[in-house]
């Protein structure tokens, strides 16, 4: 039983890998393989990952974790601005900064749980977004945002070519060098960015494998099905939750780091309330508790949020082109509120559907399709293939 | 469990083996494009960027619809609007060089980090050669340093920061439209022939680098002429209700109060002033007045009343009667049914003023238009004599004061001009010190 569990393991990681590798391969063809989009998916993977360790593990649900990505962009700026170029101090200071944020926060909010809990926590994320917005100007930039600009120090690097600014690099590869390969009449766009997000994105996908598969994660679990149960029996959960969080948040930070690794610029709405709603949204729609759904989640509203955003209706008319004008028009008609601009509905209505028919997210759907295949050779319950939690959430949830 | 272990040294291994191989088309090959998104035979792609959501939404709306026309235009569809008053003659209507124009819009939200994932978009999807847009100063600084990074070249929309050709200019980007310091330079003197030399001004001010330039510009004209500074306040760009901000102004001792605001924040921030009285309001024995400097026909139109008898700055106005605004105004009319705005008009001016300098360069090469940009001197697009100067890619031109009508004859007819203020009295220095700090770099083709 043990070892089938591990095997599946090794399983799970090689796939994910391969699958995650494979990025400019697999979205080119959805018009999703380009840089830019790319290295949001692996970020926000990471980011949400990151919030599932506290949120799918111990079912606390912080409403303010874009204020840990947020700190952890700022900080990564200011390394990029005073130390170096090379993202490494960037990415280690950012994780560090964010991580003893997220103690101080979790230290207080964690004083209570439910909804006391994610209260507590939007009001510290709203306030980190107030002051980065207008009391901290000197140190935030506010409105504007913070930028690399050229009179900075960076006390580490050489001095680069009169009046060009450096581009973040990994000892020397640029983040944003990419290279166009042509492959079956699609251009793939190898990209250096993506693949440092991608590396990462599967070594920090470990890592909560990890988590997920140890004595430390069986507690976390404890502490969602019955913390007060766990508390009777004398044991002190506290510590643990605050692991979690601080975990969490430094995953949130790194992910902050990665975004103005790739962009350097980091402006105060990354740390608005709506920011901090979009990981919780990610994170149910691709299945909370489970491993691979969170990075799920958030492929699916980044290509929602940049996809279908920038669809308009000439292009919906282009579609159905074929048919008479009249039904063309109607189509357009309806249709095209939801592309665009109206893109928001659209992903409202498919969280709506998912919430309703598929609790457990986007990861439930794809283990009863499996399911289904499998049924008629096998008989008697099958648990999902890839992930062995989904079934225990889902029955919890 | 050596199993298990030597099944995780396998994946390593073959993860290790894996990456590499994927990662390594990155280092050995390079495209062989001359410069980033060099276009095809058949047609050249142009970007607009432009707030389709947040404050300056109609601001944004009103720009598409001019970057629309003006692609019509180039393509040789439509009446021609202003390419046949255009001093330079090179555009024929066949597009640009000979390629059909076309276009992909995106949504800057009104926030930089917004802006900058649809202009990286539009680069690194659609191939855009040229990114123009704004509405925001802080959005079309963010912007622009991005086109610089990625060998693009940014024609500035709506932008009235110093910043953008300032502290922050770079070599790949252009402006059209005026600035803080030219508002304030043209503004004042009127402010002072009709309110008098001893004033208290008191500033609410946006709070981001537009409305700080502006506040420092407008205090640096005013101060010069007589006036006194009371306070200055900043607000939040997301802000809706100015009536907190408003309050304290009338306990102030300040007689003038100065809008540094722009699009519905202005429009919000002025109903607010209106609906406490300020206009009737007697203060220090004289009477209480409101200043917009920079003022434009669609918030005069969200404002409604309240903006009759304010003074501001604008860069164009509908009713001018040179051959260029008429033209314009003329296609623009027919095409939507209703006058253009001031940010319609810089939008449209800027893409013929790329299209054109495309055409003279002979390339789409960054550097080759940049250059043709560079020092440029043109007439007929609506402003008359105009210069791009090549030291920091501003364009100096006419500046016109103009005030909210007391007897508007059509929902458009808001807006009557002052006085046309000559591009001598508000020219300055490249090293002005509200500009300094900043140097253009070199112009970056990518690549």
């Amino acid at each position: 039983m043990l070892k089938t569990l591990r095997t599946n393991d090794t399983a799970l990681m090689i796939l994910f890998s391969l699958i995650v590798l494979a990025g400019p391969l697999i979205l080119a063809p959805f018009g999703a393989g380009y840089p830019d989009l790319m290295q949001r998916f692996a970020i926000y993977g990471i980011f949400a990952i990151g919030f599932n360790i506290l949120f799918g593990l111990t079912g606390y649900l912080s409403f303010g974790h874009a204020a840990f990505l947020g700190v952890g962009s700022y900080s990564a700026v200011w390394m990029l601005k005073l130390l170096s170029i090379n993202i490494v101090p960037a990415i280690i200071f950012a994780v560090v900064v964010s991580g003893l944020f997220a103690l101080l926060i979790g230290y207080i909010s964690l004083r209570r749980s439910g909804i006391y809990f994610s209260i507590l926590t939007l009001a510290f994320a709203q306030m980190s977004f107030n002051l980065a917005y207008s009391v901290l100007t000197p140190i935030t930039n506010g409105e504007n945002g913070l930028q690399v600009e050229l009179d900075d120090p960076r006390i580490l690097d050489s001095a680069t070519g009169p009046g060009q600014l450096p581009v973040p690099s990994l000892f020397g590869m640029d983040m944003s060098s990419t290279s166009v390969v042509h492959f079956l009449g699609m251009d793939l766009q190898f990209n250096v960015g993506f693949y440092v997000s991608a590396l990462i994105l599967i070594a920090v996908f470990y890592l909560s494998l990890r988590i997920f598969r140890s004595p430390f994660g069986m507690i976390l679990r404890a502490i969602k099905s019955n913390q007060t149960r766990l508390n009777y029996t004398g044991f002190n959960s506290r510590p643990y939750t605050l692991t979690a969080f601080v975990i969490s948040g430094m995953y949130a930070g790194l992910a902050g780091a990665l975004l103005v690794c790739m962009d350097p610029l980091a402006g105060p709405e990354r740390m608005q309330w709506t920011a901090s709603g979009e990981v919780v949204l990610m994170t149910i729609l691709g299945g909370a508790g489970t491993l691979v759904g969170p990075v799920l989640g958030a492929g699916m509203i980044k290509y929602f949020e940049n996809i279908f955003s920038r669809m308009n209706d000439v292009m919906v008319h282009d579609w159905f082109s074929a048919l008479p004008g009249w039904l063309n028009d109607v189509l357009t008609n309806v249709i095209s509120p939801f592309l665009g601009s109206g893109w928001q509905m659209s992903l409202g209505l498919i969280f709506m559907l998912v919430v309703i028919f598929l609790p457990g997210g986007l990861v439930e759907g794809a283990n009863r399709i499996m399911n289904r295949v499998q049924r008629p050779s096998k008989s008697g319950p099958v648990s999902g293939p890839v992930d062995r939690t989904t079934t225990a959430n889902s029955k919890e949830s | 469990m050596s199993n298990y272990k030597l099944n995780r040294r396998k994946f390593l291994k073959g993860s290790t083996v894996l990456g590499a191989g994927l990662v390594a088309p990155t280092i050995f090959t390079r495209s062989a494009s001359a410069y980033t998104n060099e276009p095809g035979k058949g047609s050249v792609v142009l970007g607009f960027n432009v707030p389709q959501s947040g404050p300056y939404a109609d601001e944004g709306a009103d720009e598409l619809r001019a970057y629309k026309l003006a692609v019509k235009h180039l393509n040789g569809e439509g009446d021609g609007g202003m390419m046949s008053t255009f001093s330079s003659q090179a555009l024929n209507g066949t597009g640009i060089l000979g390629r059909k124009v076309e276009y992909v819009t995106g949504d800057t939200q009104t926030k930089s980090d917004a802006a900058r994932a649809s202009a990286r978009a539009m680069i690194e999807k659609d191939g855009a050669i040229m990114i123009t847009g704004g509405s925001s100063s802080g959005v079309a600084i963010a912007v622009q340093s991005l086109c610089q990074d990625a060998g693009i070249i940014f024609m500035a929309g709506l932008t009235h920061s110093n910043d953008t050709t300032g502290k922050d200019k770079k070599a790949n980007g252009f402006r059209h439209f005026f600035n803080a310091y030219m508002s304030a330079q043209a503004l004042a003197p009127v402010l002072v022939e009709h309110y008098g030399a001893d004033r208290k001004a008191y500033h609410l001010t946006a709070d981001y680098t537009w409305g700080w330039t502006q506040e420092a510009s407008m205090i640096q004209a005013t101060e010069a002429l007589g006036w006194k500074t009371v306070k200055t306040v900043r607000t939040p760009l997301s802000a809706t209700d100015f009536s907190s901000y408003i309050a304290p102004v009338t306990n102030s001792g300040a007689d003038v109060l100065i809008l540094n605001h722009y699009g519905s924040n202005m429009v919000n921030s002025l109903t607010n002033a209106v609906q406490f009285g300020l206009k009737n309001k007697m203060v220090n024995g004289k009477q209480f007045e409101i200043v917009v400097p920079l003022y434009s026909r669609l918030m005069a139109q969200g404002a409604g009343d309240a903006v009759k008898g304010i003074f501001g700055s604008t860069n164009w106005h509908w009713s001018l009667k040179d051959a260029g605004s008429k033209a314009f105004v003329d296609s623009f009319g027919k095409e939507y049914g209703r006058p253009p705005s001031q940010a319609a008009q810089t939008c449209y001016a800027q893409t013929l003023l790329y299209a054109d300098a495309c055409q003279r360069a002979g390339s789409f090469n960054p550097c080759d238009v940049g250059a043709a940009l560079e020092g440029f001197e043109f007439d007929g697009l609506g402003n008359g004599k105009t210069l791009y100067r090549a030291a920091d890619h501003q364009c100096f031109k006419d500046v016109l004061v103009v005030k909210g009508k007391e007897n508007p004859t059509s929902d458009f007819d808001l807006l009557e001009v002052v006085q046309i203020t000559p591009v001598e009295k508000v020219i300055y220095e490249p090293d002005n010190p509200m500009f300094a700090g900043g140097s253009l770099g070199k112009c970056n083709p990518g690549v």
